[in-house]
């Protein structure tokens, strides 16, 4: 039986909405259309000067300068890789998982792993790597999805703080089962191509380089694909923009946020074994610096947004190239290629004061 | 038999009791509303019934028992909420928002296609807006976006939260009147409203909701008569 207070009908005004509505409301969002076009042609006249002056400056060969280029493209197409999982994720959730680098690293060593396996029983290389790369991804979204099942689902309503510390711990318990399994010393990741680098215009580039580009190009594509084209990808955006809404669609929210962090980490083993047959080494903490670049390209980027996840990325690649080829040109040799590292932090501090919201973000973050 | 029961629903935020034991129930085909001034618990009872918020009670909808159903399972059993303040993803096109009203569907292209030409037949306005991002539609447009998009999952009883809420009349017009040619296609309706009139003039029942308990509830020619509601609720739209 319902059981109305003293007055049954009390007047209508004395009843106000708290200022914050929460859950209550369902708010209408104007979000501030991102002019594409218009974000890009500044980016791109930017990137002619550097390129034009550059090479002058230094009085440097063009050749040095175009293997700058080509290498900053090859850990540029990594980076974006990378970069994504973490964008999807804080599309998705506005919880940036600290924990995506060590994926990356786990995604490298199953790579090693089923490599080695491989051709200790005679299989051929090409199968080897194929077979390798798959079980990487495989092994890696069944990481992806744990995670998010047991290391941030059950914090969804925390506060901030709590799934920052769980993917730290998450990071730190990776990391320490990677070294128990594989061990301490850097590993040798064996050479997939044996030919020899081709030469253009003084630059070289090795078949694997062309292929880790091509392939990164061509996965990038499919992921914009399926986010903007299929039904999956409609449900993705509709989760990101109001879970509530799409849960009154008939989505079920809690599947696309795991499906995500799996996407992420399929893309994340991907990069990691492109990272280790690059520089032929996989070590059960090279996910770490590997995931903090990538998060500065997402950032850069615009968190949160794809097409800056793919832009941020290969803009820091393509910085990090540059910026650690003529350091030691610019500082009359004071400072040489070990500070690669730098700059990559440097970015990601100037952006944070000059633009939070990253090249293609939107300006205001509408999902803290 | 009732497409919709509620028995005893109570819903609290916290220590705020919100609505505290209210029952209803909805033939199929009827045209039903709920009025109550601002903050009497209509969406909370809304909401309640959509599954987006805990609640006690039975909740009996076309022969579920809904307490058991996840708020995910109720767009495909044809139970459509259009929310308070549209809910439209502003950052999908029209037509995709339209389409993530199919959603629970998973029909064919041709079905989806099919789906989407009938709503606009029904809402022109929103053809020649498909492929604008739903962000940039008016207040008005967004609205005939929300109920269009709740059409075209086929619904059984749709549920509107407040869909006069903030638009000029003339609008008001136009989106009742769609509401209206809905429902003489069968589709049953719970209508929250603070516009008593417009909600009374449309339904044939009434449910009035104060301070989260049901005070009165009669046929809609009653509570237009009724000098309470006409003081309370009707007097309120002069001012
Ligand atoms: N998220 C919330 N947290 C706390 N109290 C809420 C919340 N949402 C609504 N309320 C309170 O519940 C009561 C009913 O609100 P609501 O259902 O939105 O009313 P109506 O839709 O009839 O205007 C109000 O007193 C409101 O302040
Ligand atoms: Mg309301």
């Amino acid at each position: 039986m319902c059981r109305p207070y003293a007055t049954p009908l009390h007047p209508p005004l004395l009843y106000q909405k708290p200022d914050k509505p929460g859950i209550n409301a369902l708010p209408v969002k104007r979000p501030n259309v991102v002019k594409l076009r218009e974000q890009l042609i500044p980016l791109i006249i930017d990137l002619a000067v550097v390129l034009v002056f550059l090479p002058n400056a230094t009085n440097s060969r063009m050749d040095i300068f175009l293997q700058q280029i080509v290498n900053g493209l090859v850990l540029g197409s990594i980076y974006a890789l990378v970069a994504l999982g973490y964008t999807m994720v804080y599309g998705l959730l506005g919880l940036i998982n600290f924990a995506h680098g060590e994926v990356v690293m786990v995604g490298a060593m199953v790579a090693l792993s089923v490599i080695n396996f491989g051709l200790a029983n005679g299989w051929p290389l090409p199968l080897a790597v194929l077979l390798a790369t798959a079980s990487a991804m495989l092994c890696c979204m069944a990481l992806g999805w744990l995670i998010e099942r047991v290391g941030y689902r059950p914090l969804r309503h925390a506060p901030r703080l709590a799934p920052l510390i769980s993917a730290i711990g998450i990071s730190i318990i990776l990391q320490q089962l990677m070294m128990l399994i594989w061990g301490s010393t850097y590993r040798p990741f064996p050479a997939l191509f044996n030919s020899e680098p081709h030469v253009v215009l003084g630059a070289s580039i090795t078949d694997l380089q062309i292929l880790i580009i091509v392939l990164a190009a061509a996965t990038m594509g499919g992921l914009m694909l399926l986010v903007q084209r299929t039904r999956f990808g409609r449900a993705m955006r509709a989760t990101a923009e109001n879970p509530a809404i799409a849960t009154l669609m008939g989505v079920n929210t809690n599947r696309v946020i795991a499906l995500t962090f799996m996407l992420g980490s399929a893309l994340g083993a991907l990069a990691g074994v492109m990272v280790s047959a690059n520089y032929a080494i996989a070590h059960f903490s090279m996910g770490f610096m590997l995931g903090l670049k990538a998060f500065t390209a997402a950032v850069l980027g615009g968190i949160g947004n794809l097409a800056g996840a793919v832009v941020g990325g290969l803009l820091l690649g393509l910085i990090e190239a540059l910026c650690s080829g003529y350091i030691s040109d610019l500082t009359g040799g004071m400072f040489g290629s070990n500070y690669r590292d730098v700059f990559a932090f440097l970015v990601l501090i100037l952006v944070l004061i000059f633009r939070p919201s990253g090249l293609m973000g939107e300006k205001v973050a509408e999902r803290a | 038999m009732s497409l919709l029961s509620v028995r005893n629903l109570h819903v609290a935020y916290g220590a705020i009791q919100a609505v505290r034991g209210i029952n209803l129930d909805i033939a199929a085909g009827e045209r039903v509303c709920l009025i109550g001034s601002n903050g009497a618990g209509k969406t909370t009872t809304l909401k309640a019934l959509a599954r987006l918020l805990p609640a006690q009670g039975e909740l009996h909808y076309d022969g579920h028992d809904l307490q058991r159903l996840p708020a995910h399972g109720l767009a495909k059993r044809g139970l459509a909420l259009v929310p308070e303040g549209r809910g439209v993803f502003a950052r999908l096109t029209v037509l995709e928002n339209l389409l993530m009203g199919t959603y629970s569907r998973n029909s064919s292209k041709g079905e989806q296609e099919a789906d989407v030409q009938r709503v606009f037949g029904l809402l022109p306005r929103l053809a020649e807006r498909a492929q604008q991002l739903a962000g940039t539609l008016s207040g008005g447009e967004q609205q005939m976006l929300a109920i269009g998009r709740a059409l075209m999952s086929h619904p059984k009883l749709l549920l509107l939260d407040e869909p006069s809420m903030g638009l000029a009349p003339i609008m008001v017009q136009k989106i009742f009147d769609v509401i209206r040619s809905v429902t003489e296609q069968g589709v049953t309706l719970l209508l929250v409203e603070q516009n008593a009139h417009l909600a009374l003039s449309l339904c044939s029942r009434g449910y009035v909701l104060s301070n989260g308990c049901i005070t009165m509830q009669d046929d809609s020619k009653a509570l237009l008569a009724n000098p309470q509601v006409q003081a309370t609720y009707l007097g309120m739209h002069m001012a």
